[in-house]
């Protein structure tokens, strides 16, 4: 086991030492693989991001239902409490018109132009938040039925609506990100592949010679796996960098753009599974693509008749 | 030790290096392979080797056959052989010491036991001093010697020698040819493909002569 396990620590330093003694060369492969890992994880990070977002107002199902124009706000009050008697109501919330304008001249500049108004254009609105007992849509497309035949009503508007659109956006984009990232994975796996290739040509006689006084194919195999696996490795340490450098340029501008929206939200950094996701199949992608060329071509350059 | 059985190697292009060969060689004995250089004396190195496998007949090594040999199998029969090359097939980026060790480091030996037998090798070829040298930086004799401690470091019960004196003057093949009689003489079956038919008459080992794919 310890003669083994040293075999194998030493091809390891060995592979490595190679890679470094060549540094110009071993960054500009690392470079790649990372720009191709980082571009998906980066995608990722803003996607999981946006999908944080989604939940935070997912939760805050309400139904907005607007009076007929010309009503009185005592039909309004009859409303309000024959809905809050219903079971599948959780809470109703008037906003009679005055406060609507009330609060539309505090916040718009449309203040002028409201004052110039004889009476007020707003209608009366009754915000409903349904009880959500099951992520059945069907209860509450019962209730939007049953809101939208009462007579009372000019018309109701369900704030999920958004969010459903929203939701359906990003699961779009991460089906997208996961083809984007699988197809870049493929050119990481033959950027590494053909790295691995070209360091068995330069290495042929080494290998020739392993092959001639007895070495197995696994032997002269292992140091390109090696290779393969640290040029993943590093490749995939190099993405984790610059996803958080796209973290670092992204947070104060998102911040600021979100406190306009008097929002709290800000860029979360991608979580410890992420990034150790990143890594991880950067490296298996790495040992795989040297697994690949090294079988592929190893059978191909050994072929010893044509060199002893 | 060695069986050929109506042995002929067809290379791909329909060049005939070996017809239908029958021999034997014992175990412990030293023997030469001669004839001009095409005849074939390579080939039949390469066939026991297993570089190369026969297109017909059979190979026996150690009353194995080596046609049926399975490939993940080859690298297991060829530590049972050293073999020196013609151009030595040493490696120039490590020391005399690292390419000595090789075959060892294959068989996956511990370091301890490495240097030992590698200094072990280098001593008998008198390269002992020379173990942290470059090889490109030796004679062509001296190259020559590190290829025969890299195949005997493993103490091999065969060795094959393809071409040993080639480059080298007469003083140095005397001495590459009575080093490979002192292994001969410790019970090492040894094989040697020459053409200096003048050194191999003057030595009273038997030869097999090659002629044109055929043993004459």
């Amino acid at each position: 086991m310890r003669p083994w396990l040293n075999h194998h620590v030493r091809i390891g330093q060995q592979s490595l030492g190679r890679i470094t003694a060549n540094p110009i060369a071993a960054w500009m492969t690392i470079t790649v693989i990372a720009i191709a890992l980082a571009l998906p994880a980066s995608l990722y990070l803003l996607a999981d991001n946006l999908l944080k977002l989604g939940d935070y107002w997912d939760g805050d199902t309400s139904i907005s239902l607007y009076m007929k124009p010309g009503s009185n706000s005592t039909a309004t009050q009859t409303l309000a409490k024959q809905l809050e008697h219903r079971a599948d109501i959780l809470s109703v919330n008037i906003i009679s018109s005055a406060q609507a304008l009330e609060e539309l001249q505090q916040q718009s500049s449309l203040s002028a132009a409201l004052d110039i108004l004889d009476e007020n254009p707003l209608p009366d609105v009754i915000v409903v938040k349904p009880q959500i007992t099951s992520d059945d849509p069907l209860v509450l497309n019962k209730l939007l039925n049953w809101l939208n035949s009462l007579p009372e009503l000019d018309m109701t508007q369900l704030d999920r609506d958004w969010v459903e659109r929203f939701n359906a956006i990003l699961n779009l984009s991460r089906t997208g990100i996961f083809l984007f990232a699988a197809l870049l994975g493929l050119g990481v796996l033959l950027v590494i592949g053909n790295t691995i290739r070209l360091e068995i040509q330069n290495r042929k006689d080494e290998i020739e010679i392993t092959w001639l006084v007895g070495g197995t194919t696994g032997f002269i195999r292992r140091p390109f796996l090696y290779s393969g696996f640290w040029y993943g490795l590093l490749g995939g340490l190099l993405a984790w960098i610059l996803v958080g450098l796209v973290w670092l340029l992204l947070k104060t501008p998102v911040r600021d753009l979100s406190s306009t929206y008097q929002s709290t939200f800000s860029l979360s950094p991608l979580s410890v599974s992420a990034s150790l996701s990143i890594i991880t199949v950067s490296a298996i992608l790495g040992l795989a693509g040297a697994w690949l060329a090294a079988s592929y071509h190893l059978y191909r350059n050994t072929d010893l008749n044509q060199y002893y | 030790m060695i069986n050929f059985e109506h042995v002929s190697k067809r290379y791909p292009g329909g060049m005939d290096a070996l017809l239908n060969i029958n021999l034997q060689i014992n175990s412990g004995q030293m023997v030469f392979l001669t004839g001009h250089s095409g005849a074939g004396k390579s080939t039949l190195l390469k066939l026991i080797a297993l570089i190369e496998t026969a297109s017909r007949g059979n190979v026996y090594l150690d009353g194995e056959n080596l046609n049926k040999a399975k490939h993940r199998n080859i690298p297991y029969i060829r530590r049972k052989i050293g073999m020196t090359f013609q151009n030595n097939q040493l490696l120039f980026d490590r020391t005399v010491f690292d390419n000595v060790a090789l075959p060892l480091i294959v068989c996956g030996y511990s370091h301890r036991d490495l240097g030992r037998r590698v200094r072990a090798a280098l001593n008998k070829v008198g390269l002992l001093s020379k173990e942290r040298r470059n090889p490109i930086t030796l004679s062509g004799g001296e190259q020559q010697r590190v290829g025969i401690a890299r195949a005997i470091v493993n103490k091999p019960k065969l060795l094959l020698a393809d071409e040993p004196t080639g480059n080298l003057d007469p003083e140095m093949s005397a001495e590459v040819i009575s080093l490979f009689s002192q292994f001969n003489q410790v019970g090492v079956t040894v094989i040697i493909a020459s053409h200096d038919l003048q050194m191999i008459s003057r030595l009273p080992y038997p030869a097999l002569t090659l002629q044109q794919g055929q043993l004459v």
